[in-house]
């Protein structure tokens, strides 16, 4: 009986201590619990309220842009969508087949819905179609009841009505890259666009708008439970573009055959009334997603179809420049207007001969009378007098070789060379006989076919440095540079203007002058100024010139010369600048002038820069890539 | 058999139903109504699908507990080693057909109802152990040679259940089995001697650890390192306490259980919920309730006249305590999460009548706390 004792002596010892023990450790819960619940309360209260609030975004419209009399030219189309939203029917199988008896789905739809329906979870909607037909919905619409789970809503998708005709100047949206990641958290969002290129890209954050903001209570899941706050967000705004839609479209037109660009400018204050390169590409295509073998097919074609020419093609300007190194002549009176100087068909500096284009020379002529037949000897000997610095100073002031600052990404710069330059850049000094050969623009002289209609309009405008631009308002605000004013003098005598645009009137409008042929028809009232240019793609060899010189239809398209015009009109009150190149087109006179001639008259007929209202709407028809224009060129 | 009905009849059913506990029983009811709440409230403010079934089911437990209450102590006695033994075939047979659920395999489905025997074992682990103890004086338990059997015999179900794998449960066990011993009156340098070896071997464990065991230990070691995947429970169920605060959001009101962001809440986590929607004053309180019980449990230990009725009301108070302590410093993030449910408030059929017969089985030492069996005090 005392052993029963002990035992049970130790036993309630023992017991004591595991139930003194139990307590303890259900304190130190109690404790910790107090610690989570009370102390620290506040931190998870915090944690908490992330927890159950999600912040979602709402994308606003994307802003349109119109051209200066309010035609869309690129615009959000309404895109009728049919989802599926999983956990709303029972047999999604039966419903894809009713769905499919209203509007047919292929295999590989079915599949993907499938697939999508598997992997997400079952309250996220699964798109099964975009882009339906009000036919279609309407059909979805009064079937709803055969359709459990099938929801439709109303999104946007960007389009561009004009497709390849304004391509290089709107450009196109895309999905973001990491690149365009800005910090703006709406891009995170899916399905949303950035600019990738031209109007679209430069505009990008103004047409994008602010996004709005909606407070959702959610679950784990992320199941919308309620909507708490909504803040609506700002649209995009409007971009008005300086461009003309209906004089795009025929410029657009004119050359789509050609490797060409085109582009006219209000003279007065640099507007861009049309600025076409061709070929060009649909950035609608974009849209939908580009295929890889439409891709292959833009990337390797040789003209180039994504290259916006008229800003990022360079080219040598050739005689065009003329009227540059002319004007540093008589600045630096290096020669007068009166001096003759004589042309026997080519000038010799040491070894070399510099031939002149027309063989067996002009004879004497003077300055009006070299630039009207676009004599090579007169500049030859004009260039030797000035030097090339002062040709290139004068070159920049009329926005050759320079950063125009132009309102569209990808305008590239061109070069115009100076002693320094060529000493900086290939160790090697000038020599004498390359000032020579770019005082007829050949050499080094790389400029693109805006800045040579820059040139133009800064020599008939009265001399102010207009710089070219593309955004004509933004919203209601009409940007600065829309009047002349605006725009400061290049600080040229008003004599020597006189004397160029005189001199490029009777290019076009005098027998002998290199653009006779493409003088306007005398019953338009008007007539215009300009002066042509050929460029030598490659070098004129001895043997060739001394078997005679073939003519250029004869050679290899890739052997042509690029065919170049500038002109401007109306002659007595310059409007309208205008520059053209045909790349491999042949001579200026021949494929470019007429070119510029067709062009004008389209433009002095609608006369864009001087009606508010526009004259009767274009018609926008998508055309196709001239696929079938010959590599040969015309015969 | 003859015997045992003469001896028993000096007590008549009437008598022993005087005798149930009932202050105990009504303890219970509150445990339970808690849970019942709380399903309520999980379910979004509905019986269906899970208060209902619990309210029925502990109806069921309840007349379960008082039935086994009147089953007479001695003859439990007996079914010790037949249980046991029991018990291991039950653990050998889900080993070889268990169905596998959460990657283990731990259930035997037995057509209309599945047991746990992991968790019907430890009952028979505390039958047994207090048969073998019952008459072993001080001086025999003192002699390590007597201990062998005991430890080989509760080695041999904890083998299995690692094996399933179930880790939480197989140191529960282990733990419910040192308190027993603890109880008989074994040294405590042999308890810090094994402790000591363990704390050596379990590095070498560790290498033989399954991922998942590895990462719910190292998840618990370090929660907010992986918040969306195994610390993912542990982060929601303190951000749900925290949000709870003193008072708590109210009934069917909080914010990160309605809402789906704490997992499990009608089973693991229902303790979460409750702190969440009473705050830290209902928590309190219903660890509060936890502890009475177990006290409770302790003090009918104290009250048997034979060793091993007290063994039993250790044991099964042990083993009662140690889900509740083990549920609520899991969903605290004190312990790495273990899928063991709060007793009588998490929903599960299985666990709620795994507890009422044990419960029952306690109601039966107290009922018979003045029996005398034989074969005491030998040795």
């Amino acid at each position: 009986m005392k052993k029963e004792k002990t035992r049970r002596a130790v036993f309630t010892r023992r017991v004591l201590m595991l139930g003194a023990g139990k307590t303890v450790l259900m304190g130190l819960l109690t404790g910790r619990l107090w610690q989570l619940q009370v102390t620290e309360s506040e931190r998870y209260a915090v944690l908490a309220e992330e927890n159950r609030i999600s912040v979602r975004l709402l994308p606003p419209p994307r802003g349109s842009i119109v051209d200066r009399f309010g035609v869309p030219v690129a615009e959000n189309r309404l895109n009728w969508r049919a989802m599926l939203v999983a956990e709303r029917t029972d047999d999604v199988g039966a419903t894809l087949a009713t769905f499919s008896s209203l509007v047919p789905l292929a295999e590989h739809e079915r599949a993907r819905i499938e697939r999508e329906v598997r992997r997400r979870r079952r309250f996220v909607p699964v798109l099964v179609r975009d882009f339906l037909e009000w036919e279609d919905m309407a059909r979805l619409e009064v079937n709803a009841p055969d359709l459990p789970g099938i929801i439709t809503d109303l999104g946007t998708s960007r389009t561009y009505p004009f497709g390849e005709t304004f391509a290089h100047i709107v450009g196109y949206v895309a999905p973001p890259a990491e690149a365009d990641l800005d910090g703006d958290p709406m891009l995170q969002l899916p399905g949303i666009r950035v600019g990738r290129s031209g109007l679209e890209r430069q505009h990008d954050r103004t047409l994008r708008g602010r996004a709005g903001k909606v407070q959702l209570e959610v679950n784990a899941v992320g199941r919308v439970i309620r909507e708490l706050d909504r803040q609506e967000g700002t649209p995009g705004q409007v971009l008005t573009t300086t461009i003309d839609a209906g004089l795009q479209l025929a410029v657009a037109r004119r050359i789509e055959r050609d490797s060409a660009a085109v582009v006219v400018l209000d003279a007065r204050n640099g507007e861009v009334l049309a600025m076409a390169s061709s070929p060009s590409f649909d950035p609608n295509i974009f849209a939908e997603g580009v295929s890889a073998a439409q891709w292959r097919a833009w990337t390797t074609n040789r003209r180039n179809p994504l290259v916006n020419k008229a800003i990022a093609g360079l080219y040598a300007p050739g005689s065009t420049f003329k009227m540059v190194v002319a004007l540093a002549a008589l600045e630096a009176r290096a020669v007068t207007p009166q001096e003759r100087i004589n042309c026997h068909g080519y000038v010799e500096l040491g070894d070399a001969r510099f031939h002149c284009w027309k063989k067996g020379g002009h004879g004497p002529l003077d300055m009006r009378e070299a630039i009207k037949q676009s004599c090579d000897c007169y500049f030859y000997e004009v260039a030797r007098r000035v030097g090339i610095d002062r040709i290139a100073a004068m070159a920049r002031r009329f926005g050759l070789g320079v950063d125009l600052e132009l309102d569209l990404p990808g305008a590239r710069a061109g070069l115009v060379p100076t002693r320094e330059w060529k000493r900086a850049t290939q160790g090697v000094p000038w020599q004498q006989g390359e000032t020579l050969v770019h005082g007829i623009g050949q050499g080094f002289t790389q400029v693109s076919p805006l800045q040579l209609a820059v040139m133009t309009a800064r020599m008939v405008n009265g001399g102010r440095a207009i710089q070219p631009h593309l955004t004509r308002a933004i919203g209601d605000q009409l940007v600065r540079g829309h009047r002349p004013e605006d725009w400061p003098a290049i600080g040229i005598p008003e004599a020597h203007l006189m004397l160029m645009r005189d001199a490029m009137a009777g290019v076009v409008n005098e027998r002998g002058g290199t653009a006779w042929a493409s003088r306007l028809p005398p019953e338009l009232g008007v007539a215009m100024g300009g002066k042509t240019g050929t460029t030598q793609v490659r070098r004129i060899t001895l043997a060739e010139r001394e078997r005679g010189l073939r003519r250029q239809e004869e050679l290899p398209y890739e052997w042509r010369h690029h065919a170049l015009f500038v002109g401007f009109a109306p002659v007595e009150d310059p409007v309208y600048a205008i520059a053209v190149i045909v790349e491999h087109g042949g001579g200026g006179s021949a494929a470019a002038a007429p070119v510029a001639r067709d062009v004008l008259i389209e433009t002095l007929t609608r006369d864009p820069a001087r009606r508010t209202t526009p004259p009767p709407p274009p018609r926008p028809e998508p055309q196709r890539v001239a696929a079938a224009a010959p590599l040969e060129g015309r015969r | 058999m003859q015997r045992l009905l003469a001896r028993e009849r000096g007590m008549s059913l009437a008598a022993k139903l005087a005798t149930v506990s009932w202050p105990f029983v009504i303890m219970l009811c509150l445990l339970a109504a808690t849970g019942y709440a709380m399903l309520y409230s999980a379910a979004g403010g509905s019986a269906e699908p899970w208060a209902f079934r619990h309210g029925l089911r502990f109806g069921f437990g309840v007349l379960l507990m008082i039935s086994i209450a009147m089953v007479d102590i001695r003859f439990i006695k007996r079914l010790a080693w037949p249980l046991y033994f029991l018990g291991v075939g039950l653990l050998v047979a889900v080993a070889l057909h268990g169905a596998v659920g959460k990657g283990a395999q731990r259930w035997l489905d037995l057509g209309p109802i599945q047991i746990q025997p992991s968790e019907l074992m430890k009952l028979f682990i505390v039958l047994m152990l207090a048969s073998w103890f019952h008459r072993a004086s001080i001086e025999r338990v003192a002699n390590p040679l007597f201990l062998v059997p005991p430890v080989i015999a509760v080695a041999v179900p904890v083998v299995l259940v690692l094996r399933q794998p179930n880790l939480g449960n197989a140191l529960i066990t282990c733990i419910l089995a040192a308190a027993i011993l603890f109880a008989a009156g074994v040294r405590i340098w042999k308890f810090a001697l094994v402790g000591g070896v363990m704390a050596i071997a379990a590095p070498i464990a560790y290498e033989r650890l399954h991922d998942y065991q590895r990462n719910r230990i190292l998840t618990f070691l370090n929660p907010e390192s992986d918040p969306l995947g195994t610390g993912y429970h542990i982060i929601q169920s303190k951000i749900a306490l925290g949000s709870g605060g003193m008072f708590g959001q109210g009934f069917v009101q909080g914010t990160q259980s309605q809402l789906n962001f704490l997992p499990e809440k009608q089973t693991d986590f229902i303790f979460t919920m409750l702190a969440e929607e009473f705050g830290f004053a209902g928590a309190a309180a219903l660890i509060g309730l936890n502890l009475l019980i177990v006290l409770y449990g302790l003090a009918m230990a104290l009250a048997c006249r034979h060793q091993f009725g007290r063994l039993v009301a250790v044991g099964i108070t042990t083993n009662f305590f140690l889900y509740v302590f083990v549920n609520i410093a899991m969903v605290m993030g004190a312990i790495p999460v273990g899928g063991v449910p709060l007793p009588l408030v998490s929903h599960g059929g299985s666990a709620m009548i795994t507890v009422m017969i044990g419960f029952g089985v306690l109601m039966s030492v107290h009922v018979h706390r003045d029996v005398e069996i034989e074969g005491e005090q030998q040795g």
